[in-house]
């Protein structure tokens, strides 16, 4: 006799993309504003991006309840930390403290596919890339969400380096002005606004540098 | 004597009525470094008095920081004080969580009330040996709150707390009228008088004090030593002529402090029960 499936899950998917791209002294974070289930549109104005902490900023697609969760969770425990260091958390701390969230529930995960940004002690731009049970990465780039498969090959093509074995040592960090980046975004999001049903209506973009951060917003195809 | 043969456990009544070790955890309160506290309708100030053991060393943290819109100043056993800080940040942060929104300062006294109450009815604690003076901002206005280690709470207008309180509760008694409209400066300015009425002539200066606001509009922080002896400054010249007439105030007798409620005078012999209202 075949084993009988659940007909419910708990999970949905609200569909959606994030990028994020590291600068020498900046970064970028941007996600569309939409959030789907199955074919329908529950809204066109909905925010992807939490900052959860002074100089890190954190896009997540996937299942907007549980990224709800995982953002309160983090804003939780970096008041607990604030309490007891008396400063903020910096954004490798972040990052670390949001792979060990995720691998908590390494067995009912979180459906949410993030991507943090932000600046590293010394200032520079730093991006980190993980899956949903917390495996993560440091890296110069990277996207989740519905439109990642059109978008990655792109920032591959532009964003890039040569290989890690090559010399002199290239850094991970792109070497584009803060203006480029953000302009390389909106192309982006663009064209995967095209194909991919779930991206588009609106772009909300962040970025965070020495003098703070700013929000920019774009508008995408509404179909 | 009867003090001696019933104040072993916590969990052993006087034939009077009284829990001595309760009664001797308040001792130790009084014991503590001065800390004040004092509102107006839209802020609330805590004051204390730092004095490190030695020279060589730093002295202890006695204002906490809770959440945003609540702060505690402390007097007595810090190590207490300092736990139970982490229970009310705690608090917050879950109630936060929860509902998405500040935890009323009624609420948490409340409940840091109930937990002291806890160690004065069970035979392997002992009472914590702190006083707190609880400053929080909620929409029902500006509060501040002493919390007992007999488990007892009230609200203050203003108030005192540790060694040589009775002379800073003596200048805001005399002055708490005054407190209800006054300026978020004029507080600090207060709260900085009442302070100096403890230190009982040593020179007021931002080293030896910690100065914390919590208001509408102004998230509970801890002013910086640069702008508190900037208002120390300010006032010397002015405070320099009412000082001198504080002092003979500050040796009379006990009386009820600010209102609302009466305060206790200390027990002197077998007096009233201190916890006792």
């Amino acid at each position: 006799m075949p084993k009988e499936q659940a007909n419910w899950s708990p999970y949905d998917n609200n569909g959606g993309s994030c990028v994020a791209v590291a600068g020498a002294d900046y970064c970028v974070i941007a996600a569309d504003t939409r959030m789907s289930t199955g074919y329908n549109i529950l809204t066109r104005d909905y925010s992807k991006i939490c900052k959860l902490a002074d100089k890190c900023v954190m896009a997540s697609s996937g299942f907007q309840a549980d990224v709800k969760a995982l953002q309160k969770h983090l804003a939780a425990r970096h008041l607990i930390y604030q309490h007891q260091h008396n400063k903020q958390m910096s954004c490798p701390a972040m990052a670390q403290l949001l792979s060990n969230t995720l691998y908590y529930k390494r067995f009912f995960p979180y459906y949410s596919f993030n991507v943090l940004g932000g600046l590293d002690n010394e200032g520079k731009g730093c991006v980190f890339t993980y899956d949903a049970v917390g495996s993560y990465e440091k890296v110069g780039y990277s996207c989740q969400g519905s439109g990642s498969t059109l978008i990655m090959p792109f920032l591959d093509n532009q964003l890039k380096s040569p290989s890690p074995l090559l010399l002199p040592a290239q850094d991970a960090v792109t070497p584009l002005a803060e203006a480029e980046a953000i302009d390389l975004i909106k192309t982006v999001f663009a064209s995967a606004s095209e194909r991919d049903i779930y991206t588009g209506d609106k772009l909300e973009i962040v970025v965070i540098n020495a003098d703070g951060i700013r929000r920019e917003y774009m508008d995408l195809r509404k179909d | 004597m009867f003090r001696n043969q019933y104040d072993t456990d916590v969990t052993t009544w006087s034939p009077a009525g009284r829990l001595f070790q309760v009664e001797y955890a308040m001792e130790a309160v009084k014991q503590g470094s001065a800390a004040i506290g004092l509102r107006s309708k839209t802020h609330v100030v805590l004051g204390c008095v730092n004095k490190a053991n030695s020279e060589l060393s730093s002295h202890q943290k006695k204002i906490f920081k809770v959440d945003d819109h609540i702060g505690v100043a402390i007097a007595g056993l810090t190590a207490d004080g300092r736990v139970l800080s982490r229970y009310m940040r705690n608090e917050c942060i879950n109630y936060s969580f929860t509902y998405e929104s500040p935890l009323p300062v009624g609420r948490l006294v409340v409940q840091l009330a109930d937990k002291a109450q806890v160690c004065t009815q069970r035979s392997w604690k002992r009472p914590y040996g702190v006083g707190l003076l609880v400053a929080g901002l909620d929409e029902s206005g500006a509060h501040l709150y002493y919390n007992c280690p007999s488990g007892n709470y009230f609200e203050y207008q203003a108030f005192a707390i540790g060694s040589r309180s009775q002379a800073a509760k003596t200048y805001l008694e005399r002055r708490f009228e005054s407190f209800r409209d006054a300026s978020r400066d004029d507080l600090v300015k207060d709260a900085l008088m009442a302070i100096r009425e403890t230190l009982q002539g040593e020179t007021l200066k931002s080293s030896v004090c910690t100065v914390a606001v919590v208001g509408v509009g102004e998230p509970f922080h801890i002013l910086d030593q640069g702008t508190v002896q900037q208002m120390i400054d300010a006032f010397e010249i002015v405070a320099e002529q009412e000082g001198p007439a504080a002092e003979p105030d500050a040796d009379a007798g006990q009386e009820a402090s600010a209102e609302p409620e009466p305060e206790q005078g200390a027990a002197a012999g077998e007096g009233v029960a201190p916890m006792d209202i």
